[in-house]
């Protein structure tokens, strides 16, 4: 197959990017958008050119490494699934792609099309976990957990930490990451005890970060790699409400 | 040779080994233990559970990772479940059993008491998931679920859907989160390690590049723990994540550490096929499917072209469960794997190119119906059909033989140390407790058992004695590391050929799929011996690393590690040659039964392979030590799964 394509290119942090054009030709339908980049990359470098910077790592969907905005759309236009899920058979014959980094202010460019998401690190530091000293965990069935519960608990943790969430977000919010960490670990009795503290913590890293407020337009459902379902938001905002009355009544 | 090659294994009955050595091992007191600086290189499932561990003792640690957060590290691939003797199904498992599958799966090469240990602490992890929020899979009654993986006659595995090592690696990198907030833990994601520094015999620092700005720097430590998997890669296609390497290991192995059964690389059955050129990795598929799925292929080569449900179920051939009746599809990895590559050889195999056999759920979706099967695997289904294009519900999965896994390492002893003082090795990365053949869902057992239950005993144990003795990064040795790793980056810049990196990679890894691949022989391995040192060669003429070293340059990081391999490949076929055996995952085509099955030597060759890094392999090649294995508890058997 042959394709345009029109990728954005930038040195770095500081300088200014735009999108320029190359030709790929002769692709191979069942190669993945990643793989069809590889092939650009190596033409680019044999011809002396530097190559176009694009973060993967697995390959398969899972890590969350890969970051890319398809045609304007995070992961591109085949939902679900992350970007190096995306194959080139998916497209039209001679059709132009373009390709772009995930655009969100508090996910600064490092170069062409990788980017600087550290902000969601962060906001896991501020709360996201359950503090169990190795050592002193109780026996693992001591505390019958109902399967419904385990099996929503495990829907919001699948999310991957691609942040493409916040890059279909017309706000940039980050609150589907957020409730899905938030609410993974309120559905477990394990994530009690910290329950409180823990969702006023994330809600005001993410704030801290810069990233907007939703206003339910599901976008982030509608990209989300890993089919996290918005209804978590509403879970997050029902356990800061929660949170904040209690705080506010002295608890 | 630096340090020495004593596997220091505790005396006394195999089931008190571990309790008596932790009972005498030295301890650092709390308000000392802020005194120490730990390094810990790799942040996966084995890494990231030391990290947050150590830190929450009140040690302070540096981590480091090539990925841009430390949740992307490839543990989080992991896809079908982790191992305890738990017995929670009543079905007869034990410690022991659990001990016995494990060295038997592995054809007993590896040693008794380090596979005694990990089954040990086995149940102490599952506890600590759950206790950190793992949302496990559990039964109606609110208690955990199990299944059954490859080479058990017990349901001992324990599974987050099929996502397993994710649901693991974000509890660990949830308790590093923790420790980072707590200011225990400093994380330094894309820094790669680029050689270690050994001063005065121990291992006392690192050098490291920061992938984003090309900034060099030197650091020192304590200790220093390389946590940072396996070497698949090596092979180019691999299940592997794109940035997996050897990297930090054969640095550290060309500063004097041991590697150990370099040549003991899992090839895992169950993968969807290779598909052409371009391609830059294969995709595992859960070998958990093999509890449902029935492998087979045509009975007749003619039959191949056929579309499968034309086949009659009198004209396949369950090759599995003919031929290993009593595991059936659930046969270990590499006699799986070897089936498969026979039919094949036969002509009977099917798709493109005849390399692929058939995984077929036709049965167990008429026993159990299709909505079961969706809420067993489903994610499985779809990321075959992403990549393929077909449903799995309707025709039977197409699987063949990937690079999965790779047993060897770096040589430790039973603390888990290397030869050099001071330098851990843990998960992946170290060679210890899988022998020749690593059993499914046991790499995130011993991941998760390194990191939270054996380092943070046996860490100690080295540090009470090193009080004060961390050196300045002033000191000699890292000014020569530091020049040594610049001279390395300028030379791979300089060489400004015509040839791109991947095509090199992938020419060295069709040589070692075909040479030192699923079967190995003599002329094989002595012709890959031959053509490697003239691919290095090759590259360091004709290789093109574009950009510039002081600058985010994905080309030269690549560039760097694929040097590595075209080295370390050398000392994978060196360890197949001198290995003069079958076992395990090492098949030599010269040593097999009369039915095709690997035959060990258990006379000449019941032992750990270490190699020590002589200088430049064009003039001196490595020298071996040789570990005996002592089995004091287990019957050395033929090892059978019919």
């Amino acid at each position: 197959m042959n394709f345009k394509l029109k990728v954005w290119r930038q040195k770095d942090r500081h300088s200014r990017g735009k999108l320029v054009d190359y030709d790929a030709p002769d692709i191979p339908a069942q190669a993945s958008l990643l793989e069809m980049l590889d092939i650009v990359n190596e033409r680019l470098v044999l011809g002396g050119h530097n190559p176009i910077a694009f973060d993967s790592d697995c390959r398969e969907g899972i890590c969350g490494t890969c970051s890319l905005t398809v045609n304007g759309e995070a992961h591109g236009p085949d939902h679900p699934g992350a970007v190096c899920e995306l194959y080139m058979r998916k497209f039209r014959d001679g059709e132009t792609i373009i390709v772009e980094p995930f655009r969100v202010k508090s996910f600064p460019v490092i170069k062409d099309l990788v980017v600087d998401r550290s902000a969601l690190d962060r906001i896991v530091q501020a709360g996201g976990f359950i503090s169990a000293r190795a050592g002193s965990a109780p026996e693992a069935n001591s505390i019958p957990i109902p399967k419904h519960d385990v099996d929503l608990s495990m829907e919001a943790a699948a999310c991957i930490g691609c942040g493409a969430c916040a890059a279909a977000c017309p706000n940039a919010s980050v609150m589907l990451f957020t409730a899905a960490k938030v609410s993974h670990l309120a559905l477990l009795p394990q994530g009690e005890p910290e329950r409180t503290k823990r969702v006023v913590a994330m809600v005001r890293a993410m704030d801290a970060e810069g990233f907007g407020n939703c206003t339910n337009t599901y976008e982030c459902e509608a990209v989300c790699p890993a089919e996290i379902s918005a209804s978590f938001i509403a879970k997050l905002n029902r356990e800061y409400s929660k949170a904040t009355l209690r705080r506010s009544a002295g608890e | 040779m630096i340090g020495n090659f004593d596997a220091r294994v505790p005396s006394g009955p195999l089931d008190r080994k571990w309790t008596s050595h932790k009972d005498h091992s030295r301890l650092v007191s709390p308000n000392n233990r802020r005194k120490f600086e730990i390094i810990v290189v790799g942040s996966g499932l084995a890494g990231g559970s030391a990290v947050a561990t150590l830190g929450e003792l009140g040690y302070r640690v540096r981590c480091f990772c090539y990925q841009d957060s430390p949740r992307r590290a490839h543990s989080i691939a992991a896809q079908g479940g982790i191992n305890a003797a738990k017995n929670y199904q009543n079905d007869g498992d034990s410690i022991y059993r659990l001990f016995y599958d494990t060295i038997k799966g592995g054809d007993f090469r590896s040693r008794e008491a380090n596979v005694y240990r990990l089954a040990e602490v086995s149940s102490n992890i599952i506890d600590q998931c759950v206790a950190q929020g793992v949302p496990f899979a559990r039964e109606y009654g609110g208690l955990l679920a199990n299944r059954s993986f490859g080479g058990a006659q017990v349901s001992r595995t324990f599974y987050a859907r099929g996502q397993t090592g994710q649901q693991l690696l974000l509890g660990c990198y949830q308790a590093l989160c923790r420790q980072i907030a707590a200011g225990t833990v400093q994380m330094f994601p894309q820094t790669e390690m680029l050689d270690i520094v050994v001063v005065d015999g121990h291992a006392k620092g690192i050098v490291t590049r920061n992938l984003r700005t090309g900034k060099i720097d030197n650091v020192a430590a304590d200790a220093v723990v390389l946590a940072t998997g396996g070497y698949g890669n090596v092979f180019y296609l691999s299940t592997n994540a794109r940035g997996c390497n050897v990297t930090a290991t054969y640095r550290a192995y060309k500063k004097g550490a041991l590697f150990a059964n370099p040549c003991f690389t899992q090839i895992h059955p169950t993968c969807i096929p290779h598909s052409g050129d371009y391609q830059s990795k294969l995709t595992l598929m859960s070998e958990s499917l093999r509890n449902d799925g029935r492998v087979w292929v045509p009975k007749q080569k003619e039959d191949c072209n056929k579309a499968p449900n034309e086949i009659p179920e009198a004209d396949r051939d369950y090759y599995l469960e003919r031929k290993y009746p009593s595991y059936g599809n659930l046969a270990p990895r590499d006699i799986s794997s070897r089936a498969a590559k026979e039919v094949c050889d036969e002509g009977r195999g099917v798709g493109p190119g005849g390399r692929g056999v058939y995984l077929d759920f036709a049965d167990a979706i008429k026993r159990v119906g299709e909505q079961t099967i969706r809420e067993r695997y489903g994610n499985l289904f779809e990321v075959y059909e992403k990549i393929t294009g077909e449903n799995a519900y309707h025709v039977p999965m197409r699987i063949y033989p990937a690079v999965h896994y790779t047993m060897g390492g770096l040589w430790v002893d039973y603390n888990l140390m290397s030869n050099i003082p001071g330098l851990f090795v843990i998960g992946e990365a170290n060679f210890s407790d899988h022998g020749a053949n690593r059993l499914g869902a046991s790499a995130l057992m011993q991941g998760l058992a390194d990191g939270y239950f054996v380092l943070p005993y046996t860490l100690p144990n080295y540090l009470a004695g090193q009080m004060g003795k961390r050196p300045s990064t002033d000191h000699a040795e890292f000014k020569k590391a530091d020049n040594d790793v610049r001279a390395k980056i300028d030379n791979l810049l300089k060489i400004n050929g015509k040839r791109s990196l991947d095509s090199i990679h992938r020419e060295l890894g069709t040589l070692l799929w075909d040479k030192c691949g699923m079967a190995r022989n003599k002329n094989g391995l002595e012709e890959a011996l031959r053509k490697i040192p003239e691919l290095r060669e090759r590259f360091w003429r004709e290789v093109r690393v574009p950009g510039d070293g002081e600058d985010f340059n994905q080309s030269l990081e690549r560039a760097g590690r694929v040097a590595d391999f075209l080295e370390f490949a050398e000392l994978m076929c060196l360890d197949a040659l001198a290995r003069n055996e079958s076992c395990g995952a090492h098949f030599r085509e010269e040593h097999q039964t009369p039915e095709g099955e690997a035959l060990r030597d258990d006379e000449n060759f019941a032992d750990v392979f270490a190699w020590e890094f002589q200088g430049n392999p064009a003039t001196a090649g490595p020298k071996l030590y040789r570990e005996a294995l002592h089995f004091e508890t287990v019957h050395l058997a033929q090892r059978s799964y019919k």
